[in-house]
């Protein structure tokens, strides 16, 4: 008999697995061969969206977990490693762009959807998560506030702006299983775009620093 | 109509007033939703609906009133409350859409491809599932969600719906779970119920279907889960496929315990 583990404290031992017995916390069972060939013939391609959104990757195995399931740390650090390794910095070493197209960039949501033309650009829709300037009240509270997120840091340092450039480029290289996409990894954003998400992120001048 | 205007109106003076304070905000929205509370027009789906659920139709000409909900033939109280459920019939699990389907197809003789036209409507399109749903569904207003796990694909269907829930895929890694498994956490200002816990399953479950104001649309529960996957950049969920009715299985059992609640209004 199922027992819902909603009832059971939220405190998750990493490790125990479920097989049939919900009276423990648990991680989820991987998708086996067959759930998945059920959940393709569930699916149909349209627009942009094909059936292949479906064949996760190594991060996406891993992370497809309750938030209270630890991971253990050399998966973590297995994770972040890989997605490391993915992060590609502009080639003219510039790092930061327009914060003015960055604040357009944050405040778009679409891109990638079925409904969307691939021929428009996609936008980051960071307030759909984070507070990110004062005066746009309208934010999503998933992901942090980022109100003053370069100010708190001591401004555009080369150090900041690698890591806010690496941070939205691949945010699972910097924190696995990361519930933000992985903008640069996966052709959300373009490496134009990331520069001027990350000066909005950084120039003393952008709202988010006022 | 004018109270939609109005609705509309108010809507506009609540996110014109950037100057506000965002609990200023909180506060008129939810002002706001508690004025929508106040006439739904649902009703017109759920009218039209009992007239489709008589009228004889299809090749055949039968009404729907011969199809099985689960409670028995043409039994439509308090059938929604404990669906998704197995039905022997056609030895598969069935939620309440693609119930009506099996009907529409084996009892009325409509060929599937007509049966599943149009699922969703679309202004002057209709979708007959929207208006069957909101009068089948306002049938189990008030009764107690009872959704049983006792038959074996039941009990498969949960766990493949719990798995669907939290696996992550496509370009933006999004799951089920990345929106609806933690409290007090919302997407620009839309609160976003805790689908995991018990309270924000039953919150997210018993108010659909719902009259949306901003597509002047009824839309049912298939609908719901299709759009989120839209949202998570998945491919189009197919209407009463496996594992849209895995997923609404284990959404429906989370919520067990609470008064259905619906055809419900939302923004």
């Amino acid at each position: 008999m199922k027992t819902a583990h909603w009832a059971l404290p939220a405190v998750v031992i990493a490790g125990l697995v479920a097989a049939g017995c919900a009276t423990a916390p648990r991680e989820i069972q991987p998708v086996t061969a067959n759930d998945l060939a059920i959940m393709k013939a569930s699916f149909q391609e349209k627009g942009q969206a094909k059936l292949d959104r479906l064949d996760q990757d190594e991060a996406q195995k891993l992370c497809s977990h309750p938030p209270s399931v630890r991971i253990p740390a050399e998966v973590s650090a297995r994770i972040e490693k890989n997605n490391m390794a993915t992060i590609k910095y502009p080639a003219d070493g510039k790092l930061m762009g327009d914060w003015k197209a960055g604040e357009v960039i944050a405040q778009r949501g679409v891109g990638k959807q079925f409904s969307d033309d691939p021929k428009t650009p996609s936008g980051g829709n960071c307030y759909a998560c984070h507070q990110l300037s004062k005066n746009e009240i309208s934010f999503g509270t998933i992901g942090p506030s980022l109100y003053n997120f370069g100010k708190l840091r001591g401004g555009p340092t080369p150090e900041m702006q690698r890591y806010a450039y690496g941070r939205i480029y691949n945010s699972q290289a910097f924190s696995a299983c990361s519930n933000m996409p992985r903008f640069g990894h996966n052709d959300i954003l373009t490496e134009q775009q990331i520069k001027d998400v990350t000066a909005l992120l950084l120039d003393p001048n952008s709202p988010v620093n006022q | 109509m004018t109270r939609l205007i109005g609705i509309a109106a108010l809507l506009g003076a609540i996110f014109a007033s950037g100057a506000h304070a965002q609990n200023t905000t909180l506060d008129e929205i939810a002002r706001y939703r508690a004025q929508l509370q106040d006439g739904n027009p649902a009703e017109l789906w759920e009218a039209r609906g009992e007239d489709l659920w008589k009228q004889k139709r299809g090749p055949k000409q039968v009404s729907l009133e011969q199809c099985d909900l689960g409670k028995g033939r043409g039994v439509v109280k308090g059938a929604y409350a404990e669906l998704p459920r197995y039905f022997s019939d056609a030895d598969k699990v069935m939620d309440l859409e693609s119930r009506l389907l099996h009907c529409m197809v084996t009892l009325q003789g409509f060929s599937r491809a007509d049966a599943t036209k149009r699922v969703f409507g679309s202004g002057s399109s209709r979708s007959d599932y929207e208006a069957l749903a909101a009068w089948i569904t306002s049938e189990s207003r008030g009764v107690v969600m009872k959704v049983s796990l006792n038959h074996q694909k039941m009990q498969e269907a949960y766990e493949l719906g719990e798995k669907a829930f939290y696996f992550r895929g496509g370009p933006h890694d999004f799951s089920c779970a990345t929106c609806h498994s933690e409290d007090n956490k919302r997407i620009r200002l839309q609160d976003l119920p805790n689908l995991t816990q018990k309270k924000g399953a039953q919150l997210g479950y018993t108010t659909w279907p719902a009259y949306r104001v901003s597509q002047g649309e009824l839309r049912t529960f298939q609908w719901r889960i299709n759009d989120c996957f839209r949202q998570q950049r998945f491919p189009d969920l197919v209407f009463g496929s496996e594992l849209s009715i895995a997923l609404t299985a284990f959404l429906a059992y989370n919520a067990n315990g609470a008064a259905f609640n619906a055809p419900a209004i939302k923004r």
